[in-house]
């Protein structure tokens, strides 16, 4: 979890590069390796307990050939298209929302008391409401996409706009630029750090949305594939849905990292 | 008595919510009751399931039923992931060891160990509190890890210096110095359980709140629904208010932020 290889742990102990490696592998070794042998053991049946290479036998055999209406490609891509639409309607909404409230002091006192009414109803315990209202193809997903991703976006954006200088905004109007302009010229470049450390929380918290939407309503999609699994008692399709979907949650956030990084460096900011 | 301008606006703004909401489905009806319910669908709604019960149980047993199984999940995960927090972050050996388990585990969200749960252990109790435990015991251990990392080694040298044992160091000064960041992984942890707890509970359930709104969903029943979200946000905000006040005695020491 730490970059420098050699840090000096609180316990005071150094450890050697060559021992780094040896002891990582050790880690990876004895994960899969307690894994396959409880899975070889029979403690639990195999059907249950897949070993690692039952699993990616049946990714392979998933994406050969369709499962639940699709291959497992399909779904993937499904999945990442329902989460990018939802995350973007998040992210629409969200930072010109919190970038105004951070702005105008009314909106700001409007706006707050109706949020956190709503902020501690769970994501996931939209779904009846959104598949009432949106039903369960494609707005549903979305509208569970959309909360579970919304407060981070409204929130780093309002606090981002908050840390614009007062002096900077008043300047520009002095000058005579437009609402508009304010918001392109200034609040947008001065919030800009938050919101990407914002944006990439609100990911990750929109992917999770996702998953949970998909196992309880769509037709398509990685979580579909699970539940489909589930529901033959495939343990091998669950994982590599579980496979799919980390891997896709990995991919999102060393993405988002990588731009959080490359603004902080072009903004000037040491992390 | 001043009133201040935020209440003032508070108020104001949930009167012409909620006024917006009776004109909408009851004085104009513009909205499909079917697809709002009416302030007064919500209330007959509370009424029912506080009283007759709603999908197997009143709204004291959905929301016990719930709770518990929150606490159940959220006491083990605490009681694993600060210690196995505070074992990495106290010897390299044990981090460097994990941290792969760690990084091959992270990136799959909890609500993604559900179809899994209910395979290996079926629709009841243990299922839950194993999603729960995994939702809540990574965000606890990579917190602790942080924490024992932050405090000042100047502290702990100095410690040893007075002699105090390994032992003691980890008990007077590693832990309290932790404390803030554990803190925070607990309150993280504690908002995904209940995300992940609702997403169970509409996977497949007896009881909990999670089952009120998947049965309201199905017989199409408006007013149920906005009550067990009602019931979601209620009992979310309770024990993070709990956490709240549990932090503020374990930290007292530390001024308020």
């Amino acid at each position: 979890m730490t970059k420098n290889k050699n840090f000096l742990g609180p316990s005071g102990t150094v450890v050697p590069p060559g021992q780094f490696w040896l002891l990582s592998t050790i880690g990876v070794i004895i994960l899969f390796g307690v894994w396959t042998a409880v899975a070889l053991s029979g403690v639990m049946p195999r059907h249950f307990l897949p070993t690692p290479l039952d699993v990616l036998q049946q990714l392979h055999q998933l994406i050969v050939s369709p499962f639940a209406g699709f291959l497992y490609h399909e779904h993937m891509a499904a999945s990442i298209k329902r989460f990018l639409m939802g995350w973007a309607i998040a992210v629409g909404v969200g930072i010109p929302l919190g970038l105004l409230m951070g702005w105008y002091r009314l909106l700001d006192e409007i706006v707050t008391p109706l949020f956190d009414a709503i902020r501690f109803v769970a994501p996931l315990a939209w779904v009846p409401l959104a598949a009432l209202w949106f039903g369960t193809g494609i707005g549903g997903p979305l509208l569970i996409i959309f909360v579970g991703s919304f407060a981070p976006c409204l929130i780093s954006a309002y606090r981002g706009a908050r840390l614009v200088e007062k002096r900077f905004v008043e300047a520009g109007q002095t000058l005579g630029a437009n609402s508009a302009q304010i918001m392109r010229h200034v609040l947008i470049p001065g919030a800009f750090p938050s919101i990407i450390a914002g944006l990439r929380v609100s990911a990750g918290l929109g992917w999770q949305s996702l998953v949970g939407s998909e196992l309880i309503v769509v037709g398509a999609g990685l979580g579909y594939l699970m539940v489909q699994g589930q529901g033959n008692l495939s343990t091998t399709t669950v994982m590599a849905g579980m496979l799919g979907i980390g891997f896709v949650g990995f991919l999102i956030d060393v993405a988002l990292r990588a731009a959080e990084a490359a603004v902080k460096k072009r903004w000037g900011m040491a992390s | 008595m001043r009133v201040s301008r935020q209440s003032i606006v508070t108020v104001v703004t949930l009167v012409t919510v909620l006024t917006l909401w009776w004109l909408a489905t009851t004085g104009l009806g513009l909205i499909n009751p079917l697809r709002l319910p009416s302030p007064a669908d919500v209330w007959s709604a509370t009424w029912q399931i506080m009283t007759k019960g709603f999908a197997g149980g009143t709204l004291w047993v959905q929301a016990l039923q719930s709770l518990q199984l929150v606490a159940k999940g959220f006491a083990v995960a605490v009681l694993t992931g600060v210690p196995l927090g505070l074992l990495m972050g106290w010897s390299r050996r044990a981090e460097i060891l994990l941290n792969p388990t760690f990084l091959l585990l992270r990136p799959i969200p909890a609500l993604a160990w559900i179809p899994l749960a209910i395979v290996w252990f079926g629709l009841g109790d243990t299922g839950k509190i194993f999603t729960l435990w995994l939702t809540a015991f990574v965000p606890n251990v990579i917190n602790t890890f942080t924490g024992v990392r932050q405090v000042d080694p100047v502290l702990i040298a100095a410690a040893r210096t007075q002699g105090a044992s390994t032992g003691q160091i980890i008990r007077h000064v590693v832990v309290p110095g932790s404390m803030p960041l554990i803190f925070t992984g607990l309150r993280l942890s504690l908002q995904a359980s209940w995300t992940t707890l609702v997403a169970a509970e509409l996977v497949g359930a007896f009881f909990g709140l999670g089952r009120v709104l998947n049965v309201a969903g199905q017989d199409i029943y408006p007013g149920m629904i906005i009550v067990g979200m009602a019931a979601v946000a209620i009992c979310g905000a309770a024990t993070t208010w709990l956490l709240g006040r549990v932090e503020r005695q374990v930290i007292s020491w530390r001024p308020a932020v």
